[in-house]
């Protein structure tokens, strides 16, 4: 047993941390090894290890960093399952940007049943909360083929593709994304895409970590210099006491993401067993966070201006993606019948 | 980063299982499965064979015939122990009073006592708290008089746990009533045969008798009783509070606790099937469970840590915390499954013995259990003390 991270990924971590404070565009995440470190070594990268993708993303949550590297590493992964090995390089690099559709309209949080489908080599259907697909290089849709869901890549540019994008709650851009008889290559099978989303939820997990640090620290330095009654807030007891339960939640959502981390690579029950422990009580506690951090600020927490906010659209974001609480705990109970 | 145990630490918890298997009585595994009082005598059986073993102090120092285990060993063997439903050893005498005697007693006071607190020959009980001096432990007033080779004792201690079977206790009394109120105070040996002591019990909201006052009155303690030196006993008494504390997350007996909480919604029905396919009881529980994986890995990470060499300090605060909580959300939750056979209450303290439970075995003490373990979050430091310390220590506020 051992709960200290490999000094490889202490100090990718570190200098990660110092490069986002400085602001990091595409590139120099490439760079710094940070898309490199979602994939294995068989796949090209140097990492894609449980612990690899925790170490990154909770960095990236701390920073609020809003690039698309989810994306990449869902994506990627996919397009890396399909032997698509010069894409992947590609991706690594930096040199090309996938989004995934996978999610369609009336599904909720499920992968499926899909109507999206393949037809004479173009693929019609409609896909939805499709994150970051604005300005991606490549899509990867999944659509049906003599009924069984395959992985197709599609030129955003083609013109049978018609995006209809809004800023998303998290950051970036999320897009409702309509196929009409839009080529399609096709790649293969879907079905490693369970296995897939499985590591882009610990990425949203570890993600919300960050965040949740960041809100944290915000909300405690706030506490040590506002002033009300003629003393820091920070010294009345009623908000000690809701800061020290934060911490405490806190601390219980890391071990969460650790768990996690570590049941990653555990065969597809057990794995997603994990998976929805861990989201379960990361939405929980993101919102928590997100809802007391507020709350202890005041008013000034209710201000676009004030840096907490972007923060606490984040932490609220993470129960809806990849399922929210509630999705995760059924899904939980029945993996654990 | 691996959450997998060592060869030698899985070899361990397998010696442990094997030794539970042999040697825990089943009656006395029974009594605690149901949640009842154990007898002095079970008690000393069991405290017997695992000193045998060498298991009684497995976390002493070797010096003083202990097994030196690491923080992950300490916390395999109190897991075992809890889901095999092992009696708890009683704290007092090895894990509270025995490291601080080891770190500030006298060569004598350690040759005599240690050896009596592993045979069995001595049961401590612990006087700290005061009908006055709960959270604020510091206020306490129970004063000792120095008085030749003597110090004259004179108070109330109180929520003495399992007083009525000690024949010692250490107390902390207040030497200097005009230091501030930490500087004051000492740590006293005391034994309860001596005149002027009166043990009083105290049934809990449960019926049972696990507590006590102790009353002093004149009480005669030789000199060579105090621990290290007069007006220092806070400073023993912290040390007290901060050494043994991997325990104190209690995830094994939440564990135990959640099994034996399956196994009742299993048997239990409702509408005609098991109460644990009712969607929102299987909600309820699931909740727990997920709470309580992450809870099982934070004490991990504390237990890892402060293997390590670093204490535990203050992050044992949060296990205190998070851990009560999570038991006791799980005893309530036993109390649910249930159902309406929590309303008959058959307390052992406070009926005819005679009585029983006419419900399922596993009902007869669920709802006793779930109150008495109200007590959880307020022993040992309230949670609310604890959240205090957390802000403090952890926090900076």
């Amino acid at each position: 047993m051992d709960f200290k991270h490999t000094e490889e990924r202490t100090m990718l971590a570190d200098s990660l941390r110092r490069t986002l404070t400085r602001g990091a565009d595409w590139a120099a995440l490439a760079d710094l090894g940070v898309l490199g470190a979602l994939f294995t070594e068989e796949e090209g990268g140097f990492g894609g290890n449980g612990f690899d993708i925790a170490v990154v993303f909770e960095e990236l949550g701390r920073a609020g960093a809003t690039a698309p590297v989810i994306e990449a590493g869902l994506a990627g992964g996919l397009l890396a399952d399909c032997g698509q090995s010069e894409r992947v390089e590609a991706v690594i690099s930096g040199a090309l940007k996938p989004a995934l559709a996978y999610a369609e309209p009336g599904l909720r949080y499920d992968t499926g049943p899909i109507t999206t489908s393949m037809d004479g080599g173009t693929i019609s259907g409609r896909k939805s909360f499709v994150t970051n697909a604005e300005g991606c290089d490549l899509l990867l849709v999944t659509a049906l083929e003599d009924a069984k869901p395959c992985l197709f890549a599609v030129d955003p540019a083609d013109p049978g593709v018609t995006l209809h994008t809004t800023p998303a709650l998290m950051g970036g851009s999320i897009s409702e994304i309509t196929f009409d008889r839009a080529k399609a290559e096709k790649l293969g099978s879907a079905e490693t895409l369970d296995a897939r989303i499985a590591a882009a939820t610990l990425a949203v997990c570890a993600e919300a970590l960050g965040a949740m640090e960041t809100a944290k620290a915000m909300t405690l330095d706030y506490l040590r210099t506002r002033t009300q009654f003629g003393r820091p807030i920070g010294s009345f007891q009623a908000l000690q006491h809701r800061m020290a339960d934060v911490a405490i939640e806190i601390e219980m959502a890391r071990s969460a993401v650790i768990n996690l981390a570590g049941h990653l690579h555990d065969h597809g029950p057990t794995r997603d067993r994990h998976v929805s422990a861990a989201k379960n009580l990361v939405g929980r506690t993101a919102h928590l966070v997100a809802e007391e951090a507020i709350q202890m600020h005041g008013g000034i927490a209710m201000t676009e201006e004030y840096a907490l906010a972007p923060i606490a659209r984040r932490l609220i974001a993470v129960d809806h993606r990849f399922g929210d609480e509630d999705w995760h705990l059924a899904r939980f109970m029945r993996l654990s019948a | 980063m691996d959450l997998n145990y060592t060869a030698e630490d899985t070899a361990f918890r397998e010696e442990v299982r094997d030794f539970l298997r042999d040697q825990l009585p089943a009656e006395i595994a029974g009594h605690v499965g149901d949640g009842e009082s154990l007898t002095k005598a079970e008690y000393d059986l069991w405290h017997g064979r695992l000193n045998e073993k060498g298991w009684l102090a497995g976390a002493w120092p070797k010096a003083f015939g202990g097994q030196e285990w690491s923080a992950v060993q300490k916390h395999i063997f109190e897991e075992e122990c809890a889901l095999a439903h092992a009696p708890r050893i009683v704290p007092f005498g090895v894990a509270m009073l025995a490291p601080v005697l080891q770190a500030f007693g006298s060569k004598e006071q350690q040759d005599y006592y240690l050896p009596r607190i592993l045979s069995g020959e001595d049961w401590w009980c612990q006087g700290y708290s005061e009908p006055g001096a709960g959270s604020d432990l510091a206020s306490l007033k129970t004063r000792a008089v120095r008085d030749g080779d003597h110090y004259i004792v004179n108070g109330q201690k109180t929520w003495t746990t399992l007083g009525q079977f000690a024949n010692m206790i250490f107390c902390l009394v207040r030497t200097d009533p005009d230091a501030k109120a930490q500087q004051g105070i000492s740590f006293l040996l005391i034994d309860m045969d001596t005149p002027g002591i009166e043990v009083r019990p105290i049934i809990l909201i449960d019926g049972v008798h696990e507590v006590n006052e102790v009353w002093f009155t004149d009480v005669k303690v030789p000199v060579e009783n105090l621990v290290g030196e007069e007006n220092k006993g806070w400073t023993y008494a912290k040390y007290l509070l901060t050494h043994e504390r991997t325990g104190i997350a209690g995830v094994g007996f939440a564990n135990a606790g959640l099994q034996a909480l399956k196994r009742m919604a299993h048997s239990e029905l409702q509408n005609g099937r098991p109460l644990i396919e009712d969607p929102l009881f299987a909600a309820r529980l699931a909740r727990i469970e997920i709470d309580l994986m992450a809870m099982a890995t934070t004490n991990l990470r504390v237990v890892a840590a402060a293997d390590g060499g670093k204490a535990p300090g203050a992050e044992s605060s949060m296990l205190k915390v998070k851990g009560s909580i999570l038991r006791q959300q799980i005893n309530d939750l036993a109390r649910r499954a249930i159902g309406p056979w929590a309303q008959p209450f058959v307390a052992e303290g406070l009926d005819d013995t005679n009585l029983y439970h006419p419900g399922p075995e596993y009902a007869a003490r669920t709802t006793n259990t779930y109150l008495n373990n109200r007590k959880i979050s307020i022993y040992g430091g309230s949670n609310e003390v604890q959240r205090g310390i957390i802000t403090k220590a952890i926090l900076g506020l």
